[in-house]
């Protein structure tokens, strides 16, 4: 029996939400104090059904409402929150694990298999994620490194991963993008349904909840959504960009979800990197590093000539319906604050409005942002 | 006193920014005529590949570090910053886009723009900078994946066959490389004109791993900071050219002689310190002077290692094999300067070592955090492995605004006065015990 269960959509909405902010990483403590290991991945992507297929728990590193009071100590002043942050889940306990993987992301990112490794027990290490994603030689270079990966996930669990392991997990993986895409039309089609922090606490729960767990959650919320009998209001569409790393506080897309429907976003987006279902048949390594290149989403930290971000971004803009673009980037994020200028260079050839700000996830008070935000929304509403 | 050698001290700098400015004439040149370029980084330039073609190679990051020292970066990073770039974003990135934006004027001259540009992964901002020229011009952009180790603890060694699976994906990038450049320039790769660029590398390499081990002397025959700097600059420019290799060949014989005739820099040695981070080029003289004033040389520097794309580690292509060898040369050294710049740890107490060090400079920047991130930590893991005193000091490699000179000082003061205390403390300690 889930917490969530047999309780009303409102009940188990705030429960994600509370999870979400909630430091101290329950799902993940009951999951240790059972016994189970936990594998911790950085942002943004990582293939997760590889450590699921080993027994292990996969948890989303990505920083934590809170105070880095130790780990502030172990970086200088230029760089971003999420860093920090999720350096402290660790040093204080409140997020203990067996493996910790940081993927080259961004040069900080890059950074933190080092530092992690000089203050705590546990291994961690670099997933070499292939930066070079147009090579033909790209996939059968990830296949390899993803066995590698296996391989020092079998040493920490004990036994042997084999194909068929990995292709249950792929399975349940699969259903849970599924999933997460039954949950994003919600968004798309019907905005009222579903504010923009519902959706978000739902989807970040995934990170933190075993997998099992998280579809069973989706299984009985997104239709109960659909039930919903809130109706449609004059709102703006809007897709959300910039949420791929460091995560925006809840209470800053709560107030987003007042003035707009953000009807597709790109928060989160490693848990949603996969857009089609992976193959359970062949080699189940290649089959994930394929989709990796080959079926993905896009986002400020992949280059890939295929998929010129900009051009997604008018791309996602188009699908979903939205009328304008909220552009934000974290404080101190060199991929992101990049692209931002991309982004809001594309948009004004394509006269599409949008709304440009930095962020951090531990920012408090609001009011400004507020303001801004409604003067904007009006701007459109009544142009 | 004479000896036939007066011309000797000194030539490396003489010598080395002529060619420098030499080449920025080429540049020069090559713009006016509405030559292209190939754009490269210096973690991982592959000129091995692009001299074959006759590519004329720009350094964009060093196009932008010129911008700072001559005292002009601020007028291109407005420039940048109003075209939308944040100040928080890599410096080198906002001054290259003013650098574009005005047609490739330049204080040393005139940029050609990029008809290809090569990326390694070393740094990730390489990566978000190439784009702008897809999208300013559509050039061509070849990112060559270069793993490195993947931790701390297992750092990659040759051999294995982790290893090998690496380097034979390098390779592979490498073919597509040359295919690449075949298209651009519609010639076709020339193997042995290959080999010899690879023989000449070989040369400077040597070089350039000699002239780093004979500062280990005392006292150290040049600063690793400002002297080092104009060395890197050749290093760059004319890797893999005769003129390059000559120029090694030479910075040798000066080393050699002054260490051999116990001639230091152009300051007295009171202090020997080791540099983490990349140069504060906004007062580049200035910042030396801050140092030079106590009697403090800086005799290694990790800057040195990174940011000459890895030929410090000496690495010797095998003639035989070239496309194998250069993959295998390119793991080593891109992979070894990333592994330099992340997993420094033990390195660092090498360093110190070998280099009878008495204090370490940390200057992490705002702009770069390939560099910076990880140097705090770094630091208070080497205060428990070693009782060395060392300073951390923050500010920017492009923007002046972070950089104040006043501040600046009164930590270096305080740093000095820290290793004097600590000297008489030893010098006390030994009275007391003989
Ligand atoms: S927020 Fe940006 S800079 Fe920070 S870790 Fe994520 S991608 Fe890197
Ligand atoms: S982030 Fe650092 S290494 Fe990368 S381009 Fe900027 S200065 Fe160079």
């Amino acid at each position: 029996m889930h917490i969530w269960q047999d309780r009303t959509l409102d009940e188990a909405l705030a429960y994600c939400r509370d999870l979400v902010e909630d430091p101290e990483f329950p799902t993940v403590r009951r999951w240790r104090e059972s016994g189970g290991k936990v594998l911790g991945h950085f942002q943004v992507y990582f293939p997760e059904e590889i450590a699921h297929a080993a027994g292990m728990l996969p948890v989303k590193v990505r920083g934590a409402p809170l105070e880095a009071r130790v780990a502030e100590s172990r970086f200088g002043s230029y760089l971003c929150s999420i860093l920090k942050t999720s350096l402290e889940v660790a040093l204080s306990g409140r997020l203990d694990l067996d493996l910790f993987v940081t993927m080259p992301i961004c040069d900080a990112a890059r950074n933190l298999a080092a530092v992690w490794e000089r203050n705590l027990e546990y291994p961690s290490r670099i997933l070499y994620l292939p930066q070079n994603a147009n090579s033909a030689h790209a996939a059968s270079y990830l296949r390899k490194e993803y066995a590698r990966l296996k391989e020092q996930i079998e040493e920490i669990v004990g036994r042997e991963v084999d194909a068929d392991d990995l292709r249950r997990s792929i399975a349940v993986f699969n259903e849970n993008r599924r999933r997460l895409r039954e949950l994003y039309e919600v968004k798309r089609d019907t905005p009222w349904l579903v504010s923009a922090d519902e959706a978000y606490a739902l989807v970040a729960v995934g990170g933190l909840l075993p997998r099992e767990e998280h579809n069973a959650l989706l299984a009985a919320v997104v239709p109960a959504l659909r039930q919903r009998p809130a109706r449609k209001q004059d709102r703006i569409r809007v897709v959300f960009e910039g949420g791929f790393c460091e995560q925006p506080p809840l209470e800053l897309l709560r107030i987003l979800a007042q003035s707009c429907y953000v009807v597709d976003d790109d928060l989160l987006i490693g848990l949603r990197w996969i857009l089609e279902d992976v193959p359970l048949a062949g080699d189940p390594l290649a089959s994930l590093a394929e989709a990796y290149l080959e079926k993905s989403s896009y986002s400020p930290v992949q280059h890939d000539l295929r998929k010129p971000k900009e051009k997604m971004l008018l791309e996602r803009i188009r699908r979903s319906g939205a009328e304008a673009a909220i552009l934000f980037a974290a404080k101190m994020c060199e991929p992101g604050l990049d692209e931002q200028v991309a982004y809001a260079r594309a948009l004004d050839d394509a006269a599409i409005p949008y709304f440009i700000c930095e962020f951090e996830e531990r920012m408090t008070g609001f009011d400004h942002l507020e303001t801004q935000l409604e003067t904007f929304v009006e701007n459109l509403l009544f142009d | 006193m004479t000896d036939g050698n007066e011309g000797l001290v000194g030539r490396g700098i003489r010598d080395g920014s002529r060619l420098f400015r030499d080449w920025y004439e080429q540049l020069t040149a090559a713009s006016e005529q509405g030559k292209g370029a190939a754009y490269v980084f210096v973690m991982g330039s592959m000129a091995e590949i692009l001299r074959v073609f006759d590519l004329e190679t720009v350094f964009p990051e060093i196009n932008a570090l010129q911008t700072a020292v001559r005292r002009v970066a601020h007028e291109y990073l407005n420039q940048a910053e109003e075209y939308g770039y944040s100040p928080d974003v890599c410096g080198y990135v906002k001054a290259d886009v003013g650098i574009q934006l005005r047609g490739g004027e330049h204080p040393m001259g005139r940029i050609p723009r990029p008809t290809l540009a090569v990326l390694t992964n070393a740094c990730n901002t390489y990566i978000k900078w190439g784009e702008i020229w897809e999208r300013l011009y559509g050039t061509p952009v070849f990112t060559l994946d270069v793993p490195s180790s993947r931790s701390g603890r297992h750092l990659m060694v040759p051999g294995t066959a982790a290893f090998e699976d690496d380097r034979r994906y390098v390779e592979q990038q490498i073919r597509e490389l040359i295919a690449l450049c075949e298209r651009v320039t519609g010639r076709k790769f020339d193997v042995d004109r290959c080999r010899e660029v690879l023989r000449l590398t070989n040369e400077m390499s040597r070089s350039w791993k000699r002239v780093l081990e004979l500062n280990r002397a005392v006292p150290a025959p040049f600063d690793a900071l400002s002297d080092g700097t104009v060395y890197l600059g050749v290093l760059n420019a004319l890797r893999g050219t005769p003129e390059g290799s000559r120029y090694f060949h030479d910075l040798v014989e000066e080393m050699e002689y002054k260490v051999a005739n116990r001639i230091g820099t152009l300051h007295e040695e009171t202090y020997r310190l080791v540099f983490l981070g990349v140069p504060c080029y906004p007062i580049f003289r200035r910042f030396q002077e801050l140092f030079a004033e106590w009697g403090g040389v800086f005799v290694a520097s990790a800057y040195l290692g990174f940011a000459g794309g890895g030929l410090h580690l000496g690495f010797q292509y095998d003639l035989d094999r070239p496309i194998e060898s250069l993959a295998e040369g390119v793991l080593r050294s891109v992979g070894g300067v990333m592994d330099g710049v992340l997993f420094q740890d033990r390195m660092l107490v090498e360093m110190l070592d070998e280099y009878r060090a008495d204090g370490m400079v940390y200057h992490p920047i705002k702009s770069c955090r390939t560099v910076s991130t990880g140097l705090a930590d770094s630091r208070r893991w080497l205060a428990q492995q070693r009782d060395v005193l060392s300073l951390f000091i923050e500010s920017d490699m492009m923007d002046k605004r972070v950089v104040s000179e006043a501040q600046l000082k009164n930590r270096i003061d305080a740093f000095f006065e820290g290793l004097a205390t600590k000297r008489l403390r030893a010098a006390a300690g030994e009275a007391i015990t003989t």
